[in-house]
This record gives C-alpha cells, structure tokens and sequence, in this order.
C-alpha cells in the first residue's frame, strides 16, 4: 500500500512546498522538485495549471498563466512525475481544480498518475459534500484524496477531519492563497479541533512565507506547506530560481525544526 | 434528487471556505422563500419599485411583416434599471438584509446585472462592490459611472481575459476573503446550489405574468417560448412557468459571436462539454484538457463559457432547445425592431429576436410567439455604432 505520506510526517514536523508545474517550464520544474528534496522538502505538492484557479492570489493565477502559455498538457504532469520517480521516493501529490481531472477524464487521470507514482490528490473546488464525485476513483488506483479545512468550517470541522486521509489540509485564514503580512493564531484552535478527530497528520497552509510564522504554527501543526513565497522567487528569478529556491526551502525546514 | 442537481448537473463545487456561507445561505432562503411576510415585501417592491408586471406587447409591426406567426414581446426592458436583473437583485438584496448582511459583492457584464446590485444596495443602504472586467469596464464606461453614481465602488478585474467568467471568479474570491457580513449578489442561474435555484425563483415571475397575459390576450397559451441565453437567467425566467406544458416550445438562444466556427463564439450547448466550473457541474466551452476558453460576443452580457445547469438539463432532455445566433444576425435584429416598433433592446435582447425573425415566417398566422426583450439597449448604442463603423462621443 502506499504509505509514502506517512513518511513525509514520521520525521519530525514536515515542510511540503508547493511548485507549479511548467513555470516557467517543465524541465525547470523537475530540477526544483529535486533541489527541494535535497533542501529538506518533506513531501511535494505539484500544482497542475489552470485557466481560472478560483482559489489561488495572484501571484499563482500568473504561474499558472505562464505555465499555460508555455504549453502545458496533462500529460506532461505524468512525464514529470515518472521522471522524478527516477531520482525519489518523496511523496508527491497533485493540486488540481476538478475540470481538468474530470474533462481528462477520472479514472484515465488517476490511472496514469498511480501509474507514474503520484501519492495523492488535493482539490480545491471540492468540498466534502462533493467528494462522492472522484473518491471511489481515488479508492480504486490507491491515490490518497486529501481533504481541506478553513476557519469557517466549524461544525464541519469534526466530519472532515474523520474522514481525511493522506493528511488533512489546515487553510490558516480566510481568503485565496498568497504570502500574508501577519497571521492571526486562529488556525491553532482549528488545528486542534481537527486533531482529535484525525487519524491523519494535520498540515497547515495559505499566506506562511516567512521563517518565523512556519515556526510559530509548526508548534501545534504536524506540516507547513508554502506555494506563493517559492512561486515569487521562481517568477522573479525564472531559470536562476534553483538555487535561491533551495535556500529558501532549507531555511523554512529548519525553523520549523527547532 | 438531491437539492440543488438537475438531473447530474448543478451541485456545489466550491472552496471549503466558502461552504459555511452557502450552507447558510441555503438554510436562509429555505426559510424565507415560504415566509409570508418576505414575499409580501418582495411583492411590493417589484410592484412599487420595479414597476412590475412588465408589459406584454402585441408587435402587431414586426407581426405584419414577419407574415407568419403572432409576436409578443414580454417588456422586462420596462422595469426599473432596464432589465429582467432587477427581479433577482430585490430578492436577494432582501434576503440579505433578513440575514443581517452589511455588504454586497457582485459580477457584472455588460454591468446590468452591476447596475441593479448597486441600485438596490443604495435603496436598502446596503454597502456594494462590483467586479467587472476590465475589458468590459471599457465596453460598458457609462454603466461603470452608473454604479459610481449610485455610492458602488467598482474594481475594474484585471485577470485573464477581463471579461465576465474572470469578473465571477474574483467575486468568489472576494467572498472567501469576507464572508461574515457580506453576501455575494450572483446574478444569473449558476455557480453552486443554492444559486440557481434561488435566482430561478426570484425570475420566474416573468414566466407567470406571461401566462396570465397571454391568456387574457387570446385564450390561449404560447406556441413558443424564445429568450437569450449566457448564464440563462432571463431564459430560465420566462421558460420554467411552461416547462409542464408539452405544447409550448422553448428556444434559448446563445451568442455565436463571429460564428461557430471560428474560435469567436460563445456558444455553449452548441460546441461545449460537460465540465464543473464556477461552483456547478455543467456545460462549458473548454479544451480536451478542462482549460476553459476564452469565449467572445459583441454581447457582454452572453460573453461566458458556460451556462446555469438547469438549462444543460433542459438541453440534455431535449424539453429545450438552444440555437446559435451571431453577432451580425443580433446587430441586424436590434435595428430591425429599433425601425419597426421604436424599441432599442438590449443587444443580447437582440439575440432572441434574431431567431425569431427567422422562425415566425415558417409559422401559420395563429401561432403564437412570445419573445423575451430582456433589457434595454441604451448602454448598447455606442457599441453598435461602432460595430456598423461610426464612433459616437458620449
């Protein structure tokens, strides 16, 4: 069975940085895979690019815009994950909005990523009341179908946390992704609700960029998960964005770390 | 059936942060839609403030020259604010206020739909914010300077293709920025269950007043139904009220911009797919990889890749049926019934004459056409006249 994901959290607190793929191009996107890996990269969520991510800031709206333009294909998110496989056993999962699982079709798109040796699905636009829509699917090819949990979820809070798996995504505030100035500590409260419900590791994500909010919230989450911070270093540094990339990612591991 | 499905499509895909805020918004309007006193204020102010019933016009012009079968035309050009939008915008700028929301947050188009929220929002001393395509806000400026005039603020979107689909994905994300005492004024039959629902049944009162006008005007009902469609509001609006009524045809008509065959249209039942978009599951002009495409039409207001579900259940089981109409078709419809019976309508409006040009000389003389005028064509004038190569100054 797969059991990459639990690895990523058996190792201490797990930093889970998060790259578009194709941004600026897919060649650059396995080379920054690997060096997060090699910086300390716990687990990684590859962002499959969308015409219209309703959930995203714009720093990723405008990844997701070049990796378009550069000609992204689904498939070309199989090829990567193969071509990685050569290189790691990190878990991967992708982050995708559902059209293009279920244009591509379900059970063809998980089929060739099982196959390629994906770990695990996050999906935005899916909320738990729709997950009947793709979760036998996922059963079916043993491709984990991570769930989300926001600070409005109240109630809801306790019946996604039991029936998460993989690891359940913790969003730390409300609004789209992108880096955030200050975070307020309403996210502990969440994450400790969803914790004693949760067989899974409970990670947090959205607006974490700096050092010092990783290790703040890493003292009550079991992961951190970073898109938009290492998204702005690859479109401001392009295809010079490996090495800063990797520092940045050895710096957030080790604060959550300590 | 599950709430909010027709047939497979509709459901709710949407946000996690978002779901508490539908959930309530369900749980709201489930409430209110059967309270007595809520319909009694929406009734007055669509009586008293709306100016409803609209009219339902004999075109006895355009009947005489067509040759063939009766043509009504149902006013919504008539009420406050130009268009069918107002009927929806009461309703859930009232709901709003029983929720005890401060703000509202819209999308617009061609800004009819933004022009009524911020009408509506000054009458109810409700605080508004419109999202519009920036391409649009250039299309449409003297609706942009309406909403300011009306205390709107409006954030021109500068995302993707500027239009109206980028207008209603940063509208959702605003919502999940604050969503504790702002309600999101979606205007058209779409995005996640309680949506188009809800909006269905703010507009089918078009639908109903046709009935009773129709019959007093000759004892029977229509042969057809026609009426434009982009998310499909006004179409849903007039149509559902016969959806029952085997006899009565109804023909939605979508924009075909510079054609179907081109990479111009926006003609999604015509050329889309099944895809789940904007918070439902339905039809959408979209790739082989679920990308959705950039859409076109001279019509802001028709200028979206998809469509509300209850009109791709319509179009599945075949009780509807929807024909594509271009620009020059549509352009050429709204100077016709400019001409013959001194009306400017809207030039999505436009669409459904088109059709209706063609169909009613195919028709014997005692069938009847009902055609939904939407909206009004002020906002479209300039647009027009630089379609047919003039450059008006305002």
């Amino acid at each position: 069975m797969n059991d990459r994901i639990q690895n990523a959290f058996s190792n201490g607190k797990a930093f889970i940085p998060f790259v578009t793929c194709a941004d600026p191009d897919i060649s650059l996107t396995e080379e920054l895979v690997l060096a997060m890996v090699d910086s300390g990269a716990d687990l990684v969520e590859l962002g499959l690019p969308f015409s219209d991510p309703i959930a995203e800031g714009p720093v990723i709206q405008q990844a997701d815009e070049r990796a378009l333009a550069s000609g992204f294909k689904i498939h070309d998110l199989f090829t990567l994950i193969e071509r990685l496989r050569n290189h790691t056993q990190i878990p991967l999962v992708c982050m995708t909005y559902l059209n293009p699982v279920y244009r591509y079709q379900k059970d063809r798109f998980l089929m060739s990523a099982k196959q390629a040796g994906l770990d695990g699905m996050i999906i935005p636009d899916l909320p738990y009341e729709e997950q009947g829509e793709i979760k036998g699917s996922c059963k079916t090819h043993e491709i984990k179908l991570i769930s989300m949990i926001s600070p409005t979820s109240r109630e809801r809070i306790i019946t996604v946390s039991k029936n998460s798996e993989g690891f359940l995504y913790c969003v730390s505030s409300l609004g789209v992704t992108g880096m955030r100035a200050s975070l307020t500590d309403n996210a502990k409260e969440m994450v400790e609700l969803a914790k004693a419900h949760s067989n899974t590791p409970c990670a947090v994500g959205f607006g974490i960029h700096t050092p010092e909010q990783a290790h703040l919230i890493a003292s009550y989450a079991d992961g951190i998960i970073v898109g938009s911070a290492i998204m702005n270093i690859i479109a401001e540094k392009g295809s010079e964005s490996v090495q800063p990339v990797s520092r940045y990612v050895q710096q957030m591991k080790q604060a959550i770390m300590v | 059936m599950e709430p909010g499905r027709f047939g497979p499509y509709g459901g709710r895909y949407i946000p996690e942060t978002l779901m508490s805020a539908i959930l309530e918004l369900e749980a709201a309007y489930d409430r209110l839609k059967g309270d007595a006193t809520f319909q009694e204020e929406l009734n007055t102010l669509y009586t008293n403030y709306a100016s409803r019933p609209s009219l339902l016009t004999f075109a006895e012009n355009v009947t005489e020259d067509l040759g063939g079968a009766k043509v009504y035309l149902k006013r919504e050009d008539l009420n406050h604010t130009g268009s069918h939008k107002i009927n929806n915008v009461l309703g859930q700028c009232l709901l709003a206020k029983h929720m005890g929301k401060k703000r509202v947050i819209a999308e617009t188009g061609a800004g009819q739909h933004g022009v009524a929220t911020a009408t509506v929002a000054a009458l109810m001393g409700l605080e508004c914010e419109i999202f519009m395509g920036k391409v649009d806000c250039q299309r449409q400026a003297l609706n942009v300077y309406r909403m300011r005039l009306l205390g709107a603020t409006v954030h021109p979107v500068e995302s993707g293709t500027q239009t109206l689909k980028d207008a209603v994905s940063e509208t959702m994300r605003e919502w999940t920025k604050r969503i504790d005492d702002t309600h999101y004024v979606l205007g058209s039959v779409m995005g996640p269950h309680p949506f188009p629902t809800m909006v269905r049944d703010f507009q089918k009162i078009i639908g109903r007043e046709v009935r009773t006008q129709i019959l007093a005007a000759e004892g029977k009902l229509p042969d057809y139904i026609i009426a434009c469609v982009g998310g499909g509001s006004n179409a849903i609006g007039i149509f559902h009220e016969f959806i029952g009524e085997p006899s009565v045809h109804l023909v939605g008509c979508e924009a075909a911009g510079k054609g179907i065959n081109t990479k111009k249209h926006a003609a999604t039942l015509t050329r889309g797919s099944e895809g789940v978009f904007h918070g439902m599951k339905s039809i959408f002009c979209q790739n082989e990889d679920g990308q959705i495409d950039e859409v076109y039409s001279i019509s802001a207001g028709l200028d979206y890749p998809g469509i509300g579900p209850e009109h791709a259940q319509l179009f599945a089981t075949k009780r509807a049926t929807y024909v594509p109409i271009t620009d020059a078709e549509a352009v050429d419809a709204f100077t016709y019934l400019s001409r013959k019976e001194g009306i400017i309508c809207a030039i999505e409006s436009a669409h459904a004459l088109a059709y209706t040009m063609k169909l009613a000389p195919t028709l014997d003389k005692e069938k009847i056409i009902v055609v939904n005028l939407s909206g009004r064509g002020d906002k479209d004038v300039a647009a027009i006249a630089r379609y047919q190569g003039e450059t008006l100054y305002e």
